[in-house]
C-alpha cells in the first residue's frame, strides 16, 4: 500500500460517518416533500462530484456534464418502462452516459482538443441533445414502449424498486439513502482512483501535460478515462434525480450545464468535498431566491458566479482551509 | 429549377445569418483571445433595444441599424471596465465570468421586461420566384451581411485604428512601446464586437422570436462557427459559416430543422478531430 493510499482512508471513513448520520437523521426528521427535495439534493451532490473529479483532478473543463446526467436520466426511464422491472435500468443508467463519455472524449482527446475549444464542444453537443429531446414530441419518438414526450418529458417516470422484485417499489425514505449510499461511493471511488497510480498520472497531466508526456504516458488515454468515470458518475446522478423528480428535457439545459460549474467553482476547484457542499449551499440559495417575486434566481446565480470568478478564484473551501492554516500558524 | 434556386437561396441566407451572428464573437475571439459567453446575451439585447425603439416611434431601420449597436456597445464598455478587465489572459475565468453575466442578464431582463414572446414583423414584403415566394427581409439580409462584411475588412485592413488593431493583437508590449494604451485598444475592440453583436440581435428579430432567454438558441452555433473558423476573423467566419450554413440547410431540407442542426454540429465536431485549430489554422493562414 502506498503512502497516498494510507492517507486516503481517513477521508473515506470519515465520509462514511457523515453518510451514516445524515440517513439516520433526515429520513426521521424532515417530511416527505422536504426528504425527496433533500434527495434532489444529493443527486445534484453527485453531480457535482462528477465534475470536481473531471475538471477539479482531471484539468478537463466539460460545458457538458449535464449531457451525461440527461442521459443518465433519459435512460433510466426509458429502460425502466420498458423492462417494467429497474433492476437492469440502473446499471444501464450508468453505463449508457459513460459509453457516450467515451465516444465523445475519444473525438476530443484523440484530436488534441484544448481546454477552451472542448468546452465549447462539450457545451455544444448538450445543446443539441437539448434540442434534439425537445423536439420528440410525436408518437414517431419512441424507444420500445417508452415515448419520449419531447418538450414534457416522461411524467411516468417510474421509481426503483427492490432488485429482480418488480412489485416492491422503494420509499421515498429509502430512495434518499440509495442516493446517500451513491455519492459516498463516488466519493470513496474517486478518492481512492487519486490515490492509486492512475490518478496522480491524471494529476499529473493536468499539472504539465507535456512533461507527463514526455515522461512516457499517453496523455490522451489517461484523459479519455477519467471523463469516462465522470460520465458515469453524472448518469447515476441522473437516475437519482430522474426517481425523485422527472426525467424532463430541462436535464440536459444550459442553466443545469451552468449550475454544475458554478458549485465547483464557488466550492473550490481542486477538491472533491469542496463541490459538494457549494453546490448544497446554492441549491438552498437558488431555493430561496426561488420564492423571491421581486428578484429572479437566474440573476442571483449569475452574479454569484460572477463574484466568485473575481473575488474567490479559488473557491470557498480552499479560502477557508487557508484561513485556518495561516490562523493556527500565527 | 425555381426549387433549386430557392434551395440555393435558403443556403446562402443561412450562411449569411450565420455569418451574422457569428461576427461579433470572432472580433472578440480574434483580438483579444477573450471567449465571451454573453455573446447570446448582448444578441438578446440588441434585439430588445429595437423593439424597445421601435414602442416609443423611432423609425424602424434607426433603431435596427443604429440603436441596438449603439446601445450593445455601451453595455459592452461597461463590461469590459467591470469584469473583462480584470481577468485578461486568464481565458477560463473569462469564460466562466462571462457565463455568470449570461445567466444574470437572463435574469435581469425577465425581471424588469417578462418572460414574453415580443417581435415585430419583417419588413419589406416578399419576392416571387417562380410558383414561390421568398422573404424580401432575408434577401436584404444576405446583401447587409455583405456589406458589413467588406466594411468590418476595410476598416480592418486599410484604416489607421485597423492597423492599431491588429497590430496590438500581434504584440501588445511593442504597441505599448510605439506609444498606444493596450488598454484602450482592448475595451474600443470589446464594445466594436458587442456593437456587432447587437446589430445581428437586432437584424435576426424580426425572423425569430425575442425572448430573454433566446441568446442560448444562437451562442452554441456562434461559437461553433468561431471555433470552426479558427483564428482568422474575417476569413475564419466567412469560410466556416460557409460551410456549416451549407450543412444545415441541406440537412434541414433533407430531413428535419432539428436533424439539420444535428449534421451542423456534426460536421463541426469531425472537422475539429482534423483540424484542431480550425480552418483557418492550416488553409489561407496570415489572412484576417
Amino acid at each position: 500500500m502506498n503512502a497516498a493510499l494510507k492517507t486516503t482512508w481517513g477521508p473515506i471513513a470519515l465520509a462514511a460517518l457523515a453518510a451514516l448520520a445524515v440517513c439516520w437523521f433526515l429520513p426521521a426528521t424532515l417530511e416527505l416533500f422536504a426528504l425527496i427535495n433533500a434527495t434532489v439534493f444529493v443527486s445534484m451532490a453527485i453531480l457535482a462530484l462528477s465534475l470536481a473529479l473531471v475538471w477539479g483532478y482531471g484539468g478537463i473543463l466539460c460545458f457538458g456534464q449535464a449531457a451525461f446526467f440527461g442521459l443518465g436520466g433519459y435512460t433510466y426511464a426509458v429502460a425502466a418502462i420498458n423492462f417494467g422491472d429497474t433492476t437492469g435500468a440502473v446499471p444501464l443508467a450508468i453505463l449508457v452516459p459513460a459509453g457516450f463519455a467515451l465516444l465523445l472524449g475519444y473525438f476530443l482527446f484523440y484530436g488534441r482538443i484544448s481546454d477552451v475549444y472542448l468546452g465549447v464542444i462539450t457545451l455544444t453537443v448538450t445543446l443539441i441533445l437539448f434540442k434534439f429531446i425537445n423536439s420528440t414530441a410525436s408518437d414517431i419518438w419512441t424507444i420500445g414502449t417508452a415515448p419520449l414526450g419531447g418538450f414534457n418529458g416522461i411524467p411516468m417516470t417510474p421509481p426503483l424498486n427492490f432488485p429482480g422484485d418488480m412489485t416492491a417499489m422503494l420509499m421515498p425514505d429509502q430512495i434518499f439513502v440509495l442516493a446517500v449510499i451513491g455519492l459516498f461511493l463516488c466519493y470513496a471511488i474517486a478518492k481512492l482512483i487519486l490515490a492509486s497510480h492512475f490518478g496522480r498520472v491524471v494529476v499529473a497531466v493536468k499539472e504539465n501535460e507535456l512533461r507527463a508526456e514526455l515522461l512516457g504516458y499517453d496523455v490522451r488515454l489517461y484523459k479519455l478515462i477519467i471523463f469516462t468515470v465522470g460520465g458515469a458518475m453524472a448518469g447515476l446522478a441522473g437516475m437519482f434525480f430522474a426517481n425523485c423528480v422527472f426525467v424532463s428535457p430541462t436535464m440536459f439545459s444550459l442553466s443545469y450545464s451552468g449550475q454544475i460549474i458554478i458549485w465547483v467553482i464557488v466550492g473550490g476547484l481542486g477538491t472533491l468535498v469542496g463541490p459538494v457542499i457549494g453546490c448544497i449551499l446554492l441549491q438552498m440559495l437558488t431555493n430561496w431566491a426561488g420564492t423571491l417575486e421581486v428578484i429572479d434566481p437566474n440573476l442571483v446565480l449569475g452574479a454569484i458566479l460572477v463574484i466568485a470568478v473575481l473575488l474567490l478564484p479559488k473557491g470557498l473551501l480552499p479560502t477557508i482551509t487557508g484561513l485556518i492554516r495561516r490562523g493556527d500558524r500565527s | 429549377m425555381d426549387l433549386a434556386l430557392i434551395v440555393l437561396l435558403q443556403i446562402v441566407t443561412s450562411i449569411a445569418m450565420l455569418a451574422l451572428i457569428s461576427l461579433g464573437l470572432a472580433v472578440i475571439f480574434g483580438m483579444m483571445r477573450v471567449i465571451n459567453l454573453a455573446h447570446g446575451e448582448f444578441l438578446m439585447l440588441g434585439a430588445y433595444a429595437a423593439i424597445l425603439a421601435t414602442g416609443h416611434g423611432v423609425n424602424l431601420w434607426v433603431s435596427m441599424l443604429l440603436v441596438a449597436p449603439v446601445s450593445v456597445a455601451i453595455v459592452g464598455v461597461v463590461v469590459e471596465r467591470l469584469i473583462i478587465r480584470r481577468l485578461y489572459g486568464r481565458m477560463i475565468d473569462t469564460m466562466l465570468a462571462t457565463w455568470g453575466l449570461s445567466l444574470a442578464l437572463i435574469g435581469l431582463v425577465t425581471m424588469i421586461l417578462g418572460n414574453t414572446n415580443t417581435g415585430f414583423s419583417a419588413p419589406l414584403g416578399s419576392i416571387a420566384i417562380g410558383g414561390f415566394r421568398m422573404s424580401g427581409y432575408e434577401l436584404f439580409l444576405i446583401l447587409f451581411t455583405a456589406v458589413l462584411l467588406a466594411v468590418v475588412f476595410v476598416v480592418f485592413r486599410f484604416t489607421r485604428l485597423g492597423l492599431i488593431a491588429r497590430g496590438t493583437m500581434q504584440n501588445p508590449d511593442m504597441a505599448a512601446a510605439l506609444g498606444i494604451a493596450p488598454s484602450t485598444v482592448y475595451a474600443v475592440t470589446f464594445a466594436v464586437g458587442a456593437a456587432l453583436s447587437g446589430l445581428a440581435g437586432a437584424l435576426i428579430a424580426p425572423l425569430a422570436g425575442v425572448v430573454p432567454t433566446m441568446g442560448t438558441a444562437y451562442i452554441a452555433k456562434a461559437f461553433i462557427t468561431v471555433i470552426t473558423g479558427g483564428a482568422a476573423i474575417l476569413a475564419g467566419t466567412i469560410s466556416a459559416s460557409g460551410l456549416l450554413g451549407a450543412v444545415n440547410t441541406l440537412g434541414s431540407f433533407l430531413a428535419t430543422p432539428v436533424l439539420g442542426e444535428v449534421a451542423l454540429l456534426a460536421a463541426a465536431i469531425v472537422l475539429l478531430r482534423l483540424l484542431p485549430r480550425g480552418i483557418t489554422g492550416r488553409f489561407l493562414k496570415g489572412s484576417l
